[in-house]
């Protein structure tokens, strides 16, 4: 029997990579110190942004650490909602409807309650504001996330959770050694794409107008739209610019270390290839202070985890017990009670709504119908040869997947203004323009997807069309299609949903100091947020939630299902 | 002196509802003893429900009726003295190996010291000592069954039950591990007092253990209690040993009740999952070799596990081309004709045959022939087998008819509409 003794020398040798890291952590922990103590401050109503490069940094940093805090915020949500959910048979039913609705709501819905909220709470002081903008950027990407951990744990094998049984885990250590690892690697991919959609509504976050009033936080986001509004289309670029290059910058020194190292939660199969080298992770991985920082938190969780299982007299007592359950149903009514409430006041708000009205959210609704539709049938368009083409050709991909990665990172909401210029100089409207807008935003689902799916068509389906000649239109409908049928259905749903979501932010542009608009329920939505106007508020976003629900459940499900069972490659 | 009884079933039945009404009983009135010192097998095919049994013996699933007993004592829930070995290791891939065995020893108020010097010594009990920093995925399946055994010594429990343990691995290295195990238990080095072995393979089952308890399935029953005392190591050419095996195969393979596969006392026949190819495969096979095999010979010189072939036997049984006799497959008159004709005469005796002997192709023949359109949706009969089998159950067993159906030239189906329709041809048969 023997017990590893490891006191080796390297322990004691400082590489110049701890050093950097050591600088770093500190560097950062003041930054966001520094940052956190602004927001103490009394909120300036007339907050100027300052343009110039020598302000950009300044900006950028405020605004990642926005993004940042939201992010945590989602991430913690997500765990707490989605084990809660899966934890009893009656949450899940009542949580998992409610998350789909919630999913379906833009995030400008959002915006007047949470703001209104916060100010109430911290009046005149900048806090509140930044605590709402971190909020309405948590509304924007925490749902995916949420069901993607609710379904991991969900899909855990039965076979480890009678491990898990047999052992006599408690609910601690399930959690924590099976749930959270099994779900790591859905729940980075989600997380990737939550703080991509965190820069998408950067902008309509930092910098906004309610009831009539202006509201600006300094950040990145309301660099590029002061720019926008001043038409300072040098600064629009520079501001892009810099979002561009943190973009790539956080994935590389974030994103990639974290998937190569979320490999090892893989079940089984061999992770591709590009999932298993990062740069970062290798420096990370050499040094010997991250290691002890790592040795000494694992620690401190074991000793949490052994505590656990010491008894405790009192939470195993009758009295505890009854507390508890005290405690979780005056909880509920509590909420129960919150939630009458507020539907009374909907009904209230909206008993004051005409027939005029419902009239025009209808008419408001068939145009974003048409409008998003159109940007699926374009983004289809074009995406569907050239994905399959991509896909299917090893070599072209290895060069263009990178250029198309970097150019879907790019927040489409931030070239909006450079659009925007283009559309007023040479015409036509914000009415077909807000087309080109959600475009911009939905079109990298489609193209990811459909790249995957063509490159997932199987060699010897490929030979044998090509061995019986099987050529232009007949090849795409025998061999094409139905192959990436799965895929495409995955995009189109993302795809389609992403759009609705970005008709809240290209139907109803401010610009150049003034507002563009045009008729459809995005627009709606926007302008009674900035109006002040709840009834149509509350009325609209319950139109586009309705629309967006019953669309996924009569249309995508239905598809969804066939081209799992009928159109598998296996 | 009385032997002591570490576990115990008594009147042990598990259902399952389906649906709203529909009750489907897996397991039923199983009465078992495992005595201290015992190393029992659990043998029957697939759907026998011999994993439900070794569930409800961890204490990991409720019995509907009757009940366990540990040492005399109701088992209620998983119980860290009985350890449970799985056929698809559930080994977690982000812990090493020595992390992978401290999974059993986590739920225990032990300290980290304590926790490293039990895991090794289990880790060395089964010869990976060196591997302890390995992760799961650098492991052979022959080895990473290792550590699933290793993390159910590490608690040194009274009862160590596994669940076809070796059946996801290749030949060899299967054979090897259990050789293994057999010198771990015969050298008394295995912590357990008692080992079960839930299998399909009855040379693993007559190689390695001290009784057999060989189950009927649908639903499973005691059908047998076999005491298997030939001296270890056991010989695999001797001639008690071919005896035994053939005897357990007997007793699988012919029914409790002596009419086996019709219609018995209102429960619906089951079609083994065979496609009628691989029946003529077998069928041929057998008339080449003079109409009479021993099944246990056959399969071994076809290399095919007992659940691949016994489908393939008893669907002959069914379709009357042969029957068993002392643990022989023996061709009828009706088998050999079929052996020999050409295409279409074959598919005329199948039909025959098929219409005659196989409910289920009867009945949706007579409903097609019926209904005006000769076109019927496949939920109609899908919901008739609900009422004898499970929904996935049902599902094989009206895949089966279908293939046997279109073989025969009765009927055929609709992928796209989900239907089933009857063939052009048999139309006419029906009129004429």
């Amino acid at each position: 029997m023997r017990i590893p003794v490891s006191i080796s020398f390297e322990t004691f040798r400082i590489r110049l990579i701890d050093l950097i890291i050591f600088f770093l952590i500190v560097g950062i922990f003041s930054l966001i110190v520094y940052i956190a103590s602004q927001w103490g401050a009394p909120y300036e109503r007339s907050l100027e942004i300052e343009l110039g490069l020598q302000n950009i940094f300044g900006y950028a940093v405020q605004s990642i650490v926005r993004i940042f805090f939201a992010y945590l915020l989602s991430l913690i949500f997500s765990i707490w909602y989605g084990y809660a959910a899966s934890r009893s048979k009656i949450r899940e039913r009542i949580m998992i409807p409610l998350l789909d609705i919630l999913q379906s709501i833009p995030v400008l819905s959002f915006l007047p309650g949470v703001v209104l909220a916060m100010i109430a709470i911290f009046p005149e002081k900048r806090i509140g504001l930044e605590i709402a903008c971190v909020l309405l950027i948590f509304t924007g990407q925490v749902w995916n996330m949420t069901f993607s951990f609710y379904h991991s744990i969900n899909t855990v094998p039965r076979e480890m959770v009678e491990v898990v049984k047999v052992f006599k885990w408690n609910k601690f250590s399930k959690f924590l050694r099976l749930d959270l690892p099994f779900s790591a690697i859905g729940l980075v991919w989600n997380s990737m794409m939550s703080v991509a959609g965190g820069w998408f509504f950067l902008m309509a976050c930092e910098m906004f107008v309610l009831e009539g009033k202006d509201f600006r936080l300094p950040g990145l986001g309301s660099y590029i739209q002061t720019a926008a509004n001043k038409g300072d289309i040098v600064n629009v670029i520079y501001g892009l610019g810099t979002m561009i290059a943190l973009i790539i910058l956080i994935d590389f020194i974030i994103w990639r270390p974290i998937i190569v190292w979320s490999q090892k939660f893989r079940l089984g199969s061999i992770p591709p290839e590009e999932e298993r080298e990062s740069f970062v992770y290798n420096l990370f991985v050499s040094s010997v202070f991250l290691r002890r920082i790592g040795d000494l938190v694992s620690n401190v969780i074991n000793k949490i985890e052994r505590l656990y299982y010491k008894e405790f007299p009192l939470v195993r007592s009758p009295f505890f017990k009854v507390v508890s359950k005290g405690v979780s149903i005056s909880f509920l009514f509590i909420i129960m009670l919150a939630i009458m409430w507020a539907l009374f006041k909907a009904f209230y708000l909206v008993s004051s709504i005409s027939l005029v009205d419902i009239f025009l959210i209808i008419k408001a609704s068939f145009y974003s119908l048409l409008r998003v539709f159109a940007a699926l049938l374009i983004a289809l368009l074009w995406t569907l040869p050239v994905g399959v083409f991509i896909g299917l050709n090893p070599r072209a991909a290895k060069y263009l997947q990178g250029i198309v990665q970097i150019a879907a990172s790019v927040p489409a909401t931030a070239i909006f203004p450079v659009i925007i210029l283009f559309i007023i100089r040479f015409g036509g409207g914000l009415d077909i323009g807000a087309i080109l807008l959600m475009l911009l935003g939905t079109q990298w689902y489609l193209l990811f997807n459909i790249i995957a799916g063509a490159s997932a068509i199987p060699k010897d389906l490929i030979e044998i069309s090509r061995a019986y000649k099987i050529k232009g239109l007949k090849r795409w409908k025998t061999l094409i299609l139905p192959g990436i049928f799965p895929y495409l259905v995955n995009g189109l749903i993302t795809a389609s949903g992403g759009a609705w979501n970005a008709t809240i932010v290209s139907e109803y542009v401010s610009f150049g100091g003034g507002i563009i608009k045009t008729v459809g329920l995005g627009a709606l939505i926007s302008s009674s947020s900035a109006s002040g106007d709840f009834r149509f508020l509350l009325l609209s976003t319950c139109f586009m939630s309705l629309i967006v629900v019953s669309i996924n459940r009569l249309v995508w499900k239905r598809l969804f299902i066939l081209a799992k069972t009928k159109y598998v490659l296996e | 002196m009385e032997k002591e009884v570490i576990i115990e079933t008594k009147g042990l039945k598990k259902s399952y509802l389906v649906g709203r009404r529909n009750e489907i009983t897996v397991l039923e009135d199983v009465n078992l003893r495992i005595y201290a010192g015992e190393f029992v097998s659990i043998l029957g095919q697939s759907g026998a429900g011999k994993s439900t049994l070794l569930r409800a013996m961890a204490g990991l699933i409720e019995p509907t009726e009757g009940e366990v007993l540990y040492k005399g004592v109701p088992l209620k829930k998983a119980n860290a003295k009985i350890a449970v070995v799985f056929q698809s290791f559930a080994l977690f891939p982000w812990f090493t190996v020595l992390e992978n065995v401290k999974v059993g020893l986590i739920g225990q108020d032990l300290d980290e010291q304590e926790m490293n010097e039990r895991a090794i010594k289990a880790i060395d009990l089964v010869g990976l000592d060196g591997f302890e920093d390995a992760y799961p995925r650098e492991l052979s399946g022959g080895m990473r069954q290792r550590v699933g055994i290793a993390r159910a010594f590490v608690l040194e429990p009274e009862l160590l039950l596994m669940d076809e343990p070796f059946s996801a691995l290749d030949v060899l290295t299967a054979d090897n591990l259990r050789g293994d195990i057999v010198d771990l238990w015969k050298g008394g080095k295995m912590p357990a007092k008692a080992v079960v072995l839930v299998t399909h393979n009855i040379e693993e089952a007559v190689s390695i253990s001290s009784r057999a308890i060989i189950f009927s399935y649908n639903p499973g029953r005691i059908k047998a209690d076999i005491p298997l005392e030939l001296p270890y190591p056991r010989d695999k050419s001797s001639r008690e040993f071919k005896f035994l095996l053939d005897k357990i195969y007997t007793i699988l393979i012919k029914p409790p009740e002596e009419v086996p596969f019709l219609l018995a006392a209102g429960r619906y026949q089951f079609l083994p999952h065979a496609k009628v190819g691989a029946i003529a495969g077998l069928v041929e096979l057998v008339h080449d070799k003079g109409g009479r095999v021993d099944i246990y010979k056959l399969s071994s010189e076809l290399s095919m596990e007992v659940d691949d072939i016994f489908p393939l036997i008893e669907s002959a049984v069914i379709l009357d081309m042969g029957e068993i006799k002392d643990g022989d497959f023996i061709l009828t008159e009706i088998g050999k004709d079929w052996a020999e004709a050409d295409t279409l005469r074959k598919k005329e005796l199948f039909k025959e045959s098929a219409l005659k002997n196989v409910q289920l192709i009867n009945q949706i023949t007579q409903v097609l022939t019926t209904v005006s359109k000769h076109r019927m949706s496949e939920d109609f009969f899908l919901d008739i087998l609900k009422h004898h089998f499970t929904p996935e159950e049902s599902r094989n067993q009206l895949e089966t008819a279908i293939d046997w159906g279109r073989y025969a030239e009765l009927f055929t189906y609709d992928y796209d509409s989900g239907e089933l329709y009857l063939e052009e041809a048999s139309i006419i048969n029906s009129k004429t």
